[in-house]
């Protein structure tokens, strides 16, 4: 009994000292006392250098925090319990919080810098007039590429990704309505269909696909890119970044035919605790000496004119990155869809992973 | 003649272990690479054990695991326990049907198990994160605690504790002086097995983890897709000394329990 | 006699909470659909748009392989182990990477298979040349076999362990050959591991679902897999638990074809 006994008191003692330990931790983290401004926001999807000035210029705390997709975020805050006052949703999902009143609407004379903001990445559908959000980032979705193993020629549009030649050399992000995305565009119907038997001649084309098809993953791919494993991807303009960085033998391309493109947005929820700060923060992030710096350290696009200006030319001429005006009016954007609809998206992206091989 | 198939058995025997070690070992050795991919060994370097040691998010992690892994297996334990000797008195029809119920997560796939949580959770309004997975962890530990304390239970001779009671001992003498001591060996092996459990899951909590906690596994999960990072080997190599401690203080207990033969049908769990 | 049903209490809460309550709202989910309403759909898209039938049968074929894959290995294994001195510590080497976690494994399995990874490279000189390895159906099958192989030892050399010597020297003094006394005595005797090996590596392949990923590329969709991605991707978690149905059915199925006929209940 003494033994049991003892044995229970150093487990309980342990269990104290962790707490304690993950109290600890935490409390530094927070560095207490000061207001504090708590953001929620991608993973590595700003420049570290850029809260620490923020905080200093302020003197509030910031509690940066990241998710992993939106939909993960979505239901945390549809939970409640949180308390963010800055979050960066892709637009479809913004459309939903609208819908969903789970964000406030902006005032936009708390907001002078929004005056930077290229015209044509305001007033969206999404959003019409900005009312609930205001760009952060844009990018698209395309091909990537290794030279070593596959010409550039042969990649350029859609279409070629059905090349008997890629066989079991192509990757695709996992991800239902981009993969869908692209079938439809090589049929001429919209990234958005809710046509059923659209979306089923879409899901016959991917099947034609499958030979091809090496794996349906996520974030592995950037690292399956980088070592060579395959000779195309299927990816966004920000993760292709990321990889040319590493391999310079990969490129990117955005389909002159049209693809997708999408917007992340700094938006307000309305259960924000510090909506003050979370005016000035935004505000400061919209400076083009701000924005530059982030779009530098981020490598996504930025939809700040002023910003632009202040980047490398190298950068901004880079038509991957930033394609050309004839390619950009083929670009569309996701729109939230019903559930249903999304249902029968997921239902027919599910049966064609199963039987990609 | 028969010399001969000797080798040949140990030959394949030799096999399989290479086969069973292989990537532990990979992993360790890649952990001292001065390198940062798994492709080529660069040379020695304590470098991937720095990073390690400097990434907080990573030891917060760690300290959150064990955090979860000590207290899900203490609170299973003193649960198990319980119904053990709660199994132990009930009569016939009642102690199937209670032994049933009880292999029910035994047997149970974890995504099962992980599904059902999360409805569970969410119908109830339970947050998911630190408490939803400390809940489902002290869940899936306690049947392996009261397969372990039952032998113990049923090897005891129920004149012993006549004799107790003879003797004119309260309960609650008899439970800590004669019944406790007793089955103290199966109670000590039931948390180590619950703190195993813990400490390897990844389905269920994977399921029911959000608002930012995370264990482990999860972790590694997450970190393993995006990318090769040698810090993942470093933590692999630590953790495959502390699992050879554990295993070697399990074997220890077990050895002072007296039967050592049962070491064998413990991590069996889903084969009960 | 009332302090005694005390004890009882948090164990009897734990079953109804945690055993009792999940199994019964995992079937009441399964009769919504994505939009919260009551409905049989779930059932009758499962049944009839053989989309989910055929996954299923693909599904428990890749579990049969698996088990077949992990038997052929494990049997030997478990047998030349039983005849080993010492044999309780070369059991416990086996058991030993089953506390390993097991996505530090399948972690180590893509360093080791990836096109530049350590085996191509063994291939390479070798004069084989370089093999795509990971993604396919062989790599998948291999890593999942691996990781239930100690699960599969584990009751056969239990089994093999109880087998009385005698009634093997008996059929080698009647003249049985090492082959007829293995087919005739040996192999019966140990049935009862065999079976509780099938049944505790059968059940967790139905549900595998990060090596589907990690290792398979998602190219290989098991149950586990489909019911993940309802739950945790697509939300529809009506269709999710529907499929989580069809695997508890699938795991009584299971236990009650490889389950003792003698009923040991609750004796143990």
């Amino acid at each position: 009994m003494k033994k049991i006994f003892t044995a229970f008191l150093a487990i309980v003692v342990i269990c104290i000292l962790l707490a304690l330990g993950d109290v600890a931790f935490n409390q530094q983290k927070t560095g207490g006392g000061k207001q504090t401004l708590t953001i929620y926001n991608w993973g590595d999807y700003i420049d570290p250098a850029l809260i620490t000035k923020f905080e200093h210029q302020t003197g509030y705390h910031v509690d940066y925090e990241t998710f992993d997709s939106n939909e993960s975020m979505l239901t945390k805050i549809r939970q409640g319990g949180t308390n963010y006052d800055v979050v960066v949703p892709s637009e479809y999902t913004v459309q939903r919080m609208k819908k969903e009143h789970l964000i406030a609407p902006l005032s936009h004379q708390k907001l002078p810098n929004l005056k930077y903001i290229d015209p044509q990445f305001l007033n969206r559908s999404f959003d019409p007039d900005n009312r609930y959000s205001v760009p952060y980032f844009w990018g698209t979705l395309g091909i990537i590429y290794n030279d070593q193993k596959v010409n550039g020629k042969d990649v350029q549009h859609w279409e070629q990704l059905w090349n008997p030649r890629l066989k079991n050399n192509v990757m695709l992000i996992d991800s239902a309505r981009d993969v869908f995305a692209v079938a439809l565009i090589t049929q001429h119907h919209s990234v958005n269909t809710t046509n059923y038997h659209q979306l089923k001649l879409a899901q016959a084309h991917l099947k034609q696909l499958t030979p091809n098809v090496k794996a349906i993953i996520a974030d592995e791919m950037k690292m399956y890119m980088e070592q060579n494993e395959a000779a195309v991807g299927v990816t966004y303009s920000g993760d292709a970044r990321e990889m040319i960085n590493i391999n310079p033998h990969l490129h990117y391309v955005v389909p002159s035919e049209g693809s997708n493109i999408w917007f992340d947005n700094m938006v307000i929820p309305k259960a924000a605790r510090n909506k003050k700060a979370a005016y000035e923060f935004i505000n400061f992030m919209l400076d083009p000496q701000n924005a530059a710096q982030n779009a530098q350290y981020v490598g996504y696009a930025t939809p700040n004119k002023a910003a632009k200006k202040e980047l490398p030319k190298k950068v901004t001429n880079d038509k991957a990155f930033y394609p050309p005006e004839t390619t950009m009016k083929h670009l569309q954007v996701y729109r939230d869809l019903p559930l249903r609809v999304l249902g029968e998206y997921n239902d027919l992206f599910l049966e064609f992973k199963m039987f990609a091989k | 003649m028969k010399k001969q198939r000797w080798s040949w058995g140990k030959a394949y025997l030799a096999l399989v272990f290479v086969i069973l070690y292989a990537p532990i070992l990979y992993l360790v050795v890649f952990s001292f690479s001065s390198g940062q991919t798994m492709e080529k060994y660069h040379g020695f370097s304590w470098q991937h054990y720095a990073d390690l040691l400097a990434d907080t998010r990573m030891i917060t992690i760690v300290i959150n695991t064990l955090l979860v892994a000590f207290l899900a297996s203490l609170l299973a334990t003193i649960i198990g326990t319980l119904g053990a000797l709660a199994i132990k008195d009930a009569r016939r029809p009642w102690k199937n049907s209670l032994l049933s119920l009880n292999n029910v997560l035994m047997v149970s796939p974890d995504v099962i198990i992980g599904a059902s949580f999360l409805i569970f959770f969410t119908m109830l309004g339970v947050r998911l994160g630190f408490v939803s997975v400390l809940l489902s962890h002290i869940a899936f530990c306690i049947p392996i605690v009261v397969l372990m304390v039952l032998p113990k239970l049923n090897e005891m001779s129920p004149t012993l504790v006549d004799a107790a009671y003879d003797l004119g001992a309260s309960r609650w003498q008899v439970l800590s002086l004669v019944v406790l001591p007793s089955i103290a060996p199966g109670i000590f092996a039931g948390y180590f097995m619950a703190f195993t459990y813990s400490l390897d899951d990844f389905a269920v909590t994977f399921f029911v983890t959000g608002n930012g906690f995370s264990t482990l596994s999860v972790e590694i999960y997450s970190r393993a897709r995006q990318g090769i990072n040698l810090e993942i080997n470093a933590l692999s190599t630590l953790m495959f000394i502390v699992s050879l401690l554990l295993v070697i203080g399990y074997y220890l207990i077990s050895k002072r329990g007296g039967r050592r033969t049962r070491i064998v049908a413990v991590k069996e769990g889903d084969a009960q | 006699m009332r302090q005694k049903a005390m004890f009882i209490v948090p164990y009897a809460l734990w079953i109804i909470l945690f055993v009792i309550a999940p199994l019964v709202l995992i079937f009441y989910q399964s009769f919504f659909n994505i939009n919260g309403q009551l409905t049989l759909n779930n059932y009758a898209e499962y049944l009839t748009s053989g989309v989910y039938l055929k996954m299923t049968l693909n599904s428990v074929w890749y579990a049969f392989l698996i088990t077949l894959v992990t038997l052929v290995i494990s049997y030997p294994t478990a047998y030349v182990l039983n005849r080993l001195p010492n044999k309780q510590f070369w059991l416990l080497l086996v058991i030993l990477p089953t506390w390993i976690n097991l996505l530090l494994k399948t972690y180590a399995f893509i360093g080791l298979f990836s096109r530049t990874g350590t085996i191509n490279g063994f291939l390479q000189f070798m004069g084989l040349g370089s093999h795509q390895l990971l993604f396919t159906d062989t790599s998948f099958m291999f890593v999942a076999a691996y990781i239930e192989i100690p699960f599969m030892v584990l009751p056969i050399f239990n089994n093999l362990a109880e087998i009385n010597p005698s009634l093997i020297n008996a059929s080698y003094d009647l003249g049985a050959t090492h082959w007829q006394t293995f087919r005739r005595v040996i192999w019966p005797l140990s049935m009862p591991g065999v079976k509780a090996g099938i049944q505790a590596v059968f059940i967790p392949s139905l549900s595998l679902f990060m090596i589907t990923r990690l290792i398979g590329g998602n190219r290989v969709i098991t149950l586990g897999t489909a019911i993940e991605e309802h739950f945790l991707t697509t939300q529809n978690w009506g269709m999710g638990s529907t499929i989580g149905v069809v695997l508890i059915i699938a795991m009584f199925i299971i236990m009650f074809m490889t389950g003792d006929k003698k009923q040991k209940g609750g004796r143990h």
